[in-house]
């Protein structure tokens, strides 16, 4: 197996090979998607053929070149989806729930894509993605585009290429964006920074989780998400949202727009309309806030600052000249320099002028 | 880094067994595989517009029922149609041996009866994986 190239490999001038003028020929439909090109690729995702889009994130997502070469391609043609995050504890109805606003999405014309999120095993780096087996009704759907992914090794409750993914979708033409976060409890909350709007969803019965949750995940929610509504105890669990939503008050992220709290029974629907409705008055808020650039910003400052950290350490790695971080490392087991003071020798190794 | 081999594992049929196709899935998972599970009751067309917005390399077919076990070969049709033959195409399940050769004719790559161990169906994906990228 041939290494791929990593992000921070150098661009390489691509051949024109055979396989890749067989693909531009004629009957490229029939042909696959295997032996295209990047561009070719980009042309087929903006017109919105879905194994193109899928094989652009597969590349994307094993770090290849042809992937970051399409994706370049897309990107200024993005910018008009609605991204739109559901986190919450692990069960509480969050894949029940995105299959629900599919459906009341799709009622209402709009073309949607899923982008969910399970986790890797630390252990073989494999994942059992599960999600999906509740929005299967929607898998022929031309206008659905749903793609199951694997943390590999992100903290933060996303995957390693969620940005990357909902930026293809997005140039995909795809008018929402839903994005399920694994089950999390507290501080994972990188969807914030990816969608314009995160809907918090809870459950009743959390007791004193809801203590334990409150830090910080209520802080961050547009929009909250009583669901499993037909459960006992729903009453006082939103009697104590609703206290503690209260206490967040001042401190609000869009000022003027007051966080709902609604309640839902995703499996028969109850309450779905409500929060599409919510959904999209947020994003009118965002819109006539000067919100969506704000928040373009932020994720587009999160995205930038990630690649840089990743190119930069890996051109430092692949500067550092044969044998020389071994030697740094076992000059750091001997104690004849610290570690500190050998990192900073292969950075600046990096930042001489060649 | 590493490039997981993503896995679509499906049921077409109606019965509701799952403990079949969760120990494999497992199996897979601990060799290092992305598996993504659809559930139940998949139909063909089910099956092939999910790998093709997974983009998998490895569709696993599972069915206890004859009947449903006629539509392994559907899956590979709709595949080719839709320009993702590149997908390797397995099945398993309770399946006499002359149906096995049946579903092998239609372009199932390779049929796992009910005698077959999950780390054979591993192993297999494995190998085929290799000689593909090498
Ligand atoms: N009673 C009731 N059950 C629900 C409701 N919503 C979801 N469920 C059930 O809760 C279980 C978990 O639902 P999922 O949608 O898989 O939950 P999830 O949050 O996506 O789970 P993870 O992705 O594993 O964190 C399923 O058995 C659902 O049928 C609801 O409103 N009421
Ligand atoms: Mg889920």
């Amino acid at each position: 197996m041939d290494e791929p190239n990593r992000l921070g490999a150098r661009p390489e001038t691509r051949p024109a090979s055979p396989a890749h003028s067989e693909a531009k020929s004629s009957e490229g439909r029939q042909a696959g998607v295997a032996r295209r090109s990047p561009a070719e690729l980009a042309e087929r995702a903006l017109e919105g053929e879905q194994s193109a889009g899928a094989r652009l994130i597969r590349l994307l997502e094993n770090q290849e070149r042809d992937g970051i070469e399409g994706l370049k391609a897309l990107y200024p043609h993005g910018g008009r989806a609605h991204i739109v995050g559901i986190t919450g504890p692990p069960g509480a109805g969050k894949s029940t729930l995105v299959d629900a606003l599919i459906a009341e999405w799709r009622r209402r014309e709009r073309r949607v894509a899923v982008i969910a999120v399970d986790p890797s095993s630390p252990f073989s780096g494999g994942a059992i993605l599960g999600d999906r087996v509740r929005m299967q009704r929607h898998a022929t759907d031309p206008g659905v585009f749903i793609r199951s992914m694997a943390t590999r090794g992100q903290l933060g409750g996303l995957a390693r290429t969620s940005f990357e993914a909902s930026a293809v979708l997005d140039a995909m033409g795809y008018d929402v964006i839903l994005v399920e976060t694994v089950g999390v409890g507290q501080d994972e909350l990188d969807v914030v920074e990816l969608a314009h709007t995160t809907a918090v969803v809870n459950v009743p019965g959390l007791g004193d989780d809801i203590q334990a949750i409150k830090a910080g995940i209520l802080e961050v929610g547009d929009l909250f998400i009583l669901n499993k509504a037909d459960r006992p105890g729903a009453d006082e669990t939103e009697k104590q949202l609703r206290l503690m939503l209260h206490l967040r008050e001042g401190e609000e992220r869009d000022a003027g727009f007051e966080p709902p709290l609604l309640r839902t029974v995703a499996p028969r629907g109850d309450g779905i309309v409500e929060v599409v409705d919510a959904c999209t008055a947020h994003y009118e808020h965002l819109s006539t806030t000067g919100g969506i650039e704000r928040k373009t910003a932020v994720r587009g400052h999160r995205f930038l600052v990630e690649l840089v950290r990743e190119l930069a350490s890996e051109a430092v790695f692949a500067r550092a000249a044969a044998g020389e971080l071994a030697q740094l490392v076992d000059d750091v087991r001997a104690r004849r320099t610290d570690p500190y003071s050998a990192a900073e020798r292969l950075v600046a190794a990096m930042l001489k002028p060649s | 880094m590493a490039r997981p081999i993503r896995v679509l594992v499906a049921k077409l049929g109606l019965d509701a067994h799952t403990i079949g196709v969760t120990v494999v899935a497992k199996a897979m998972r601990d060799a290092g595989m992305e598996v993504i599970y659809s559930g139940l009751k998949q139909t063909p067309e089910m099956v092939a517009a999910t790998a093709i917005q997974e983009d998998v390399d490895v569709v696993g077919l599972s069915s206890l029922s004859a009947a449903h076990m006629r539509h392994f070969p559907r899956v590979v049709e709709l595949l080719r149609e839709q320009g993702a033959s590149d997908k390797l195409v397995i099945g398993g399940g309770v399946i006499p041996e002359e149906d096995a050769e049946d579903l092998k004719r239609g372009g199932v790559a390779e049929v796992f009866t009910m005698g077959a161990e999950t780390g054979d169906i591993v192993a297999y994906i494995e190998q085929w994986w290799t000689s593909r990228t090498a």
